[in-house]
């Protein structure tokens, strides 16, 4: 099933990278981080892209969603080519077709829960009270119901990160993704967060995407990619030996 | 969207009080400042208002306001009643005397000599005793603030004897009147009193107050005036505009108010642009994040104008308030007898407010604007 040696895009795939490049300025001097990427994500699977500090995998998903443009290459999202979009246009295509889960979680201190899980639907303009009320649906699955109307400091990090999760879902994106989602978890929280991201995110017409170093969680995957210096050097379902 | 920039805002309450200080504090200093300058300066027309009756002002061509003023011979009088459209003209007499007091001490004050008959020069409304009091021999009449300055709270003034330049004058009443801008002591008395109190050359008369008769305009009677005698004359509101002219133009004061006024701008451009680019920094994360989920870069700015504008609302009500309750705690205070505050001077701090506010908002946002939406996953 390797569809990076066809140039053409499958009409089923969630993203679609084709000859992705990034360059970073570092003073005088230009460093390539990403090296012809070609991949194919798939919907219904949850993709794991590991690999070494610094190899780019943060550079590679914040390209494959819209965050940060390719220096060479071109990434489709269901069939939207989207750094082709306008500015103004792929800030709402994020909005209606990806979900984001972040280290830091980055919820908004003085919000309560509810409404924080609810900011991506309040974005596109529902009433609030309709969207907590949609966002309460989500916490309940995600077993934090009973803490949807508390400030987000008087959860624990893992509680945090389920917020960040409900808030991730709640506009139901088709695409999902969390950059090192469990890095500031302790082991347990992180399985418990990663179990409950597993059971809530992925589905049969959305794609997940998720980058971690976290070989506890490794089981979970669907997928793995991994790259080395930006490039990809393997892709399957489970790690390669001697990782 | 706006609900959250406003909770972002009200959550981090020691920036939102800061803000709101530094608003509030802009605000009432350049309220503050802005009011005590009108009403000092307005002061320079007090002797205008003292005298509501009088419509037109005539003097001798080189005078220049009521506490600068060259006498004119007796015969002007006569002069300006002949004038066509004067329905009415008194004699008004302005000099300074020297008082000296029960304890002895010796006081400058400005004697004010009325129409001995209409008794028109003396202000509208007496705070003690009748007008009729007036006639009595030797009757002077104190102004309010004046008799802050000769008598103790306790005593009352009325019936208490002065010697007016060696000559025995009785205070038997209290006039209700605007402080001069020196708050210097006014003492009215009929004018023929005046002349005895006032020691003089042969021309002592100040000023001749006009009434104009029905379907004049006192415009059209005081050109005529000028025209007819060669005196200069004024209407009510040029004199007055004189008198404080004079002040804007022989006192520091403009220039003392202009850096107070222009220091309460700068303090609230500094507290008010640290502390709002502080509040925005602190909240970068949260702003990438939102710009990451797909929030317009538009939608920010209203989020940010948002926040500005609840901060402006509140800080500038709160330094208005602070203003108000200013002027009322001190209105027992003879200095400040009569402020306040002309409703252009809110519209101004109000003015300020916006500025200040899009300065700093403007500085402050475009660390969030600038922020990429790719910072956050770092
Ligand atoms: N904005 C940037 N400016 C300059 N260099 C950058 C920038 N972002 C990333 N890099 C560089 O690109 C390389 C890849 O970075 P990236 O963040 O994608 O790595 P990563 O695999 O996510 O690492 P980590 O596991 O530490 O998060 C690194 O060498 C990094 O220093
Ligand atoms: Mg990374």
């Amino acid at each position: 099933m390797d569809t990076t040696t066809i140039g053409g895009c499958a009409p089923e795939a969630a993203i679609c990278a084709r000859g992705i490049s990034r360059d970073f300025e570092a003073g005088q001097t230009t460093i390539r981080v990403l090296h012809d990427i070609n991949t194919d994500i798939r919907p219904g699977e949850m993709t794991y892209v590991v690999g070494e500090s610094g190899s780019g995998k943060t550079t590679l998903i914040s390209i494959m969603c819209g965050i940060l443009w390719p220096t060479e290459g071109e990434v489709k999202v269901f069939g939207t080519d989207i750094y082709k979009l306008s500015d103004t246009d792929l800030v709402k295509f994020r909005l209606n077709n990806i979900g984001f889960i972040f280290q830091q979680y980055n919820l908004i201190p003085s919000i309560d829960v509810a409404s924080n899980a609810a900011v991506p639907l309040i974005a596109q303009g529902m009433p609030r009270e309709e969207a907590r009320e949609r966002a309460k649906v989500l916490l309940d699955k995600l077993n934090i119901g009973n803490q949807a109307d508390k400030l987000p400091r008087q959860l624990s990090g893992g509680q945090q990160q389920r917020v960040a999760i409900a808030r991730a879902l709640v506009h139901e994106p088709r695409l999902v993704v969390c950059d090192e989602p469990t890095a500031a978890l302790d082991a347990s929280s992180g399985r418990r967060v990663m179990d409950l991201l597993r059971e809530v995110a992925v589905a049969p017409d959305r794609a997940c995407i998720i980058v971690t170093h976290d070989n506890r969680i490794f089981d979970l995957a669907d997928r793995i990619i991994v790259l080395e210096d930006g490039r990809i050097t393997h892709d399957g379902k489970e790690m390669p030996d001697g990782h | 969207m706006l609900w959250i920039a406003i909770r972002m805002l009200t959550g981090d309450a020691q920036k939102f009080y800061g803000l709101l200080f530094g608003i509030g504090f802009s605000t009432l200093l350049i309220t503050q400042q802005m009011t005590i300058f009108v009403n000092l300066v307005e002061r320079g027309a007090s002797g205008v208002y003292n005298a509501p009756e009088a419509e037109v002002w005539v003097m001798d061509p080189v005078s220049r306001t009521t506490d600068v003023s060259y006498a004119m011979p007796g015969t002007a009088l006569d002069r300006v009643r002949s004038v066509e459209g004067v329905e009415w003209a008194v004699p008004h007499l302005r000099a300074v005397a020297n008082v000296r007091t029960a304890d002895g001490d010796l006081e400058g004050v400005a004697v004010i000599g009325v129409d001995d008959s209409t008794l028109i020069g003396l202000p509208e409304r007496m705070a003690k005793g009748d007008k009729s009091v007036m006639f009595a021999p030797d009757s002077v009449v104190i102004d309010d603030t004046g008799t802050t300055r000769f008598f103790p709270p306790e005593q009352n003034p009325i019936g208490e004897r002065l010697e007016l330049n060696d000559q025995r004058a009785v205070i038997r009443g209290i006039a209700d009147s605007i402080p001069s801008f020196t708050s210097t002591v006014v003492l009215y008395t009929r004018y023929s009193n005046a002349l005895n109190f006032v020691p003089g050359t042969r021309n002592r008369l100040s000023f001749v107050l006009v009434g104009v008769s029905e379907g004049q305009t006192p415009e059209q009677v005081a050109a005529r005036i000028e025209a007819e005698t060669g005196l200069k004359a004024e209407t009510r509101e040029e004199f007055s505009q004189a008198g404080v002219n004079f002040i804007i133009e022989n006192t520091g004061i403009p220039t003392n108010f202009g850096i107070t006024v222009f220091l309460g701008f700068v303090v609230g451009v500094a507290i008010v642009g640290l502390t709002f680019s502080l509040f925005l920094r602190d909240n970068i994360k949260q702003f990438g994040a939102l710009k990451a989920i797909g929030v317009t870069n538009s939608k920010i700015v209203q989020m940010v104008a948002a926040q500005a504008g609840m901060v402006g609302i509140i800080g500038y009500a709160l330094g208005v308030v602070g203003t108000v309750a200013f002027i009322k705690g001190f209105s027992a205070n003879p200095f400040f007898k009569g402020f306040y505050i002309p409703w252009q001077i809110p519209l101004i701090s109000f003015a300020a407010v916006v500025v200040i506010l899009a300065i700093t908002g403007l500085i402050a946002i475009r660390s969030v604007l600038n922020t990429e939406p790719a910072s956050v996953f770092r």
